[in-house]
């Protein structure tokens, strides 16, 4: 399977609950629709806050790349 | 549109960063968010009030290991929060009109992110039908 292009890459690993979906949230809104993003972040809240935000503002969830210890990748296309 | 209110009377460090990341989450999830800054809430929002810890009685003697807690965690600055908050979503802070004319504060005293001086009736008006939450 074809692996997803990643337009933009945001580093939020350290990044304090609710930082990591503040990140995603911002740097979504000044995208293209089609554009997909990615956003590193070692909070453990993010594993379901992510998702949840993705599916409730009608985003696609890619994939969840699991990283180096304690850190996931959420891999997110913009869709509206 | 989902909407939550907030009534923010206390002007602890906890309950500010509590208050502070329920609204950054809310404007997330794409709610409208008010919030009303009453007594202690309200004194946390004055010009120059936002630095250190201010701690209730249940962390007392705690406060030192506390604030190197939140610096070793990177958790941002509460008025940070409120400020992401209303730059991703629709988030509005209102100062009670009689905090302000109990201590004699004027509009300029308080951070500009305070958008207007309000009566509780309007507040609540404002507020109907909302998800609200007294903090």
């Amino acid at each position: 399977m074809d692996e997803v292009k990643i337009d933009k890459e945001i580093d939020a690993r350290g990044s304090f609950c609710p930082g990591p979906l503040m990140e995603l949230v911002r740097n979504l809104k000044g995208a293209q629709v089609g554009q997909v993003l990615a956003v590193l972040s070692s909070d453990a809240g993010s594993a379901k806050d992510i998702p949840a935000w993705v599916e409730k503002a009608g985003h696609e969830l890619v994939r969840i790349d699991e990283m180096e210890a304690g850190v996931r990748r959420f891999v997110v296309r913009k869709r509206r | 549109m989902e909407r939550l209110a907030i009534i923010l009377e206390s002007g602890t460090t906890d309950k500010l960063l509590a208050a502070s990341i329920l609204t950054a989450g809310a404007a997330a999830m794409g709610k409208e968010v008010r919030i009303f800054l009453t007594f202690g809430g309200l004194m946390a929002f004055r010009k120059g009030a936002q630095e250190g810890l201010l701690l209730p009685k249940e962390f007392a003697g705690q406060e030192e290991e506390l604030a190197r807690r939140m610096e070793a965690k990177r958790v941002p600055h509460w008025l940070k929060n409120f400020q992401d908050a209303k730059e991703i979503g629709e988030v509005h802070l209102y100062a009670c009109d009689a905090t302000m004319s109990l201590f004699d504060l004027k509009k300029e005293d308080l951070v500009p992110e305070v958008e207007d001086v309000v009566g509780v009736a309007t507040f609540l008006n404002a507020a109907e039908g909302a998800q609200t939450l007294f903090i």
